[in-house]
C-alpha cells in the first residue's frame, strides 16, 4: 500500500514538475517537485523508501529530461537514503525541523547533481548558489505545505463523512 | 528471510543503488580522449586485476622454479658428495700406493746395498697368539727361503725364518720372547745378546722393547747407543741396527738394559729375506748378487 502510494507520489510530482517547467525563470526552475516528494517519501517511510524512491524519480527524471541518466537518480537516492535515515533518528514532525531538511536535502541534491555535472566536464554551472538558495527555501515551502495538506486529509475526509452522516 | 529483506540492509542496498547509478552515468558519458568512463573504469579496474593475477602468477611461478632449482641443487650436492666420497677414497689409495713405492725403494735400497743375496716379501698376516710375536710373509721355500734365514728392512733387523712352507713363511719377530740376536754397542763395541721381553714384564712387552742381556757391569753403556748385530749368532749379518738404548740400569754387578727396537712392527709391510746364512766371524764370505 505505502509502495503504491509512494509511486502515485512520484508520478503526480513528476507530472507536475514537468507542467511548472514551462515557468521557467531565467534558466532554472524554483520548485523541484520531485525532490520534494523524495524527500516527503523518506521522511514518512524511512531510508529505504526514501532512497528507492529517489532512484525511481531520479531515473524517471533524467529519461525525461536531455542530460545523463544517473545524475539526478544518484542524487535523488542519496538524498532520499540520508533525510530517511534522519527522520528515523530524530523527531521531525513540526514544520522547523522539516524546512530544515527540506533545505539541506535541496542544497545537498544540488551539489551532488551539479558536482557530478561539472566533473564529467559536461556542463558549467556559473553561479549556483544564487539559484541553489531559491530552489531550496522554495523546495521547503512547497514541502511544508504539502505535509500539511496530506496530514489534513484524512481529517478533512472524517468531517466530511460525520456531516454527511448528520443531514 | 532476514537476509533477504533489504530494509535489514539498508546500508548495503544503498552502496549498490550508488554503484549501479555510477556504472549507469559512465556508461554514457566519455572521456576528453573519447573512450566512454566505464570503458576506461572497467579498463583500468581489470588492468589492476591483471596485473595483480600477473603478479600472483609469476611469484608462483618463481617459487616453482626456485623449488625445482633446490631439487636440482640438492640433487647436484648428492652426487658431489658421492664425488667427494670416491676422491678421498682414490686419494687415500693414490696415499698408500705411494707409501708402499717408498717402502719398496727403501728395500730396493737395502738390496742393492747389501752384499748378500735377498728377495723382497710382502707381510700378508701376523700371529694369532699376541704372546708369541710372529708375521706371516709371502715367499717360502718355492723362492729359496729356509729356516733361520734373516728377515730384515730398511729400518734394521726385523726377526727370523720360524718355519717356512711352499709360499708363505712365518717370521719370528727380534721383539719375541723367545728370539735372540748376538750385537754389539756400536760405540763401545760391547758385546751381548738381545732377545724379546715376555708378558711378565708388561710395560716393556706392551711398549715393544727388547733387552740387552750378559753386558758386564764395568762395560761402557750409555742411554741412546745404537745396537747393531754382530753376525756372531749364524743368523743375522753384522752390523744391521737392532735397536737404540732407552734404559740402562746395574743391578747385582750386571747392566740390565732396554732397547728401542729399530723397526717400527706396527706398520711393517714388505721386508727382505737374507737368503745366505752368514758364517761366524773371521770365515764371512759375501755371496755374489743373484746368487742363491
Amino acid at each position: 500500500m505505502k509502495a503504491l502510494g509512494v509511486l502515485v507520489a512520484i508520478a503526480l510530482s513528476l507530472a507536475l514538475q514537468t507542467t511548472l517547467s514551462r515557468f521557467v525563470v531565467g534558466g532554472s526552475v524554483a520548485v523541484d517537485v520531485v525532490l520534494v516528494a523524495v524527500i516527503a517519501t523518506a521522511l514518512t517511510i524511512g531510508p529505504v523508501g526514501g532512497m528507492l524512491a529517489g532512484t525511481a524519480a531520479g531515473l524517471i527524471q533524467d529519461a525525461l529530461s536531455s542530460g545523463v541518466i544517473g545524475i539526478g537518480g544518484l542524487a535523488k537516492t542519496i538524498v532520499g537514503f540520508l533525510a530517511g535515515a534522519f527522520g528515523q533518528q530524530f523527531i521531525v514532525t513540526a514544520a522547523l525541523p522539516r524546512l530544515v531538511i527540506f533545505v539541506a536535502g535541496t542544497v545537498l541534491h544540488g551539489v551532488v547533481y551539479m558536482g557530478l555535472y561539472s566533473l564529467l566536464d559536461l556542463r558549467e554551472f556559473p553561479s549556483p548558489w544564487k539559484p541553489l538558495a531559491a530552489q531550496a527555501l522554495g523546495n521547503a515551502l512547497v514541502g511544508i505545505v504539502a505535509f500539511g495538506i496530506i496530514e489534513s486529509l484524512p481529517g478533512m475526509v472524517e468531517r466530511r463523512r460525520a456531516r454527511r452522516v448528520r443531514r | 528471510m532476514a537476509l533477504l529483506d533489504i530494509r535489514q540492509r539498508t546500508g548495503w542496498l544503498f552502496g549498490a543503488l550508488v554503484v549501479s547509478h555510477i556504472i549507469l552515468i559512465s556508461a554514457q558519458v566519455t572521456t576528453k580522449r573519447g573512450v566512454p568512463v566505464l570503458q576506461e573504469v572497467t579498463f583500468g579496474v581489470f588492468a589492476e586485476l591483471q596485473r595483480a593475477s600477473t603478479s600472483a602468477l609469476s611469484s608462483a611461478q618463481e617459487g616453482w622454479q626456485n623449488y625445482f632449482a633446490l631439487q636440482q641443487i640438492r640433487q647436484e650436492n648428492e652426487r658431489l658428495k658421492k664425488e667427494v666420497t670416491q676422491l678421498s677414497v682414490s686419494l687415500q689409495q693414490e696415499r698408500t700406493a705411494a707409501q708402499q713405492t717408498r717402502t719398496l725403494q727403501g728395500l730396493l735400497d737395502l738390496k742393492s746395498g747389501t752384499a748378500f743375496q735377498t728377495t723382497a716379501a710382502t707381510v700378508i698376516g701376523s700371529g694369532a697368539d699376541p704372546e708369541f710375536r710372529t708375521i706371516t710373509i709371502d715367499k717360502g721355500t718355492q723362492d729359496g727361503l729356509r729356516a733361520d734365514m734373516a728377515v730384515i728392512s730398511p729400518a734394521g733387523v726385523v726377526g727370523r725364518i720360524l718355519m717356512p712352507t711352499a709360499r708363505a713363511a712365518k717370521v719370528q719377530l727380534i721383539i719375541d720372547r723367545d728370539a735372540a740376536a748376538g750385537v754389539v754397542i756400536e760405540r763401545s763395541r760391547v758385546g751381548g745378546l738381545v732377545s724379546g721381553i715376555g708378558s711378565a714384564d708388561a710395560l716393556a712387552f706392551k711398549a715393544g722393547l727388547i733387552q740387552l742381556e750378559y753386558v758386564p757391569g764395568s762395560a761402557d753403556v750409555k742411554k741412546g747407543d745404537r745396537v747393531v748385530t754382530s753376525g756372531l749368532d749364524g743368523i743375522y749379518p753384522k752390523g744391521l741396527p737392532v735397536g737404540e738404548i732407552q734404559s740402562a740400569e746395574r743391578v747385582s754387578g750386571e747392566w740390565r738394559i732396554r732397547l728401542k727396537p729399530a723397526v717400527d712392527f706396527s706398520s711393517l709391510e714388505a721386508v727382505l729375506v737374507v737368503l745366505q746364512v752368514p758364517e761366524p766371524p773371521g770365515d764371512v764370505k759375501p755371496a755374489a748378487d743373484g746368487e742363491p
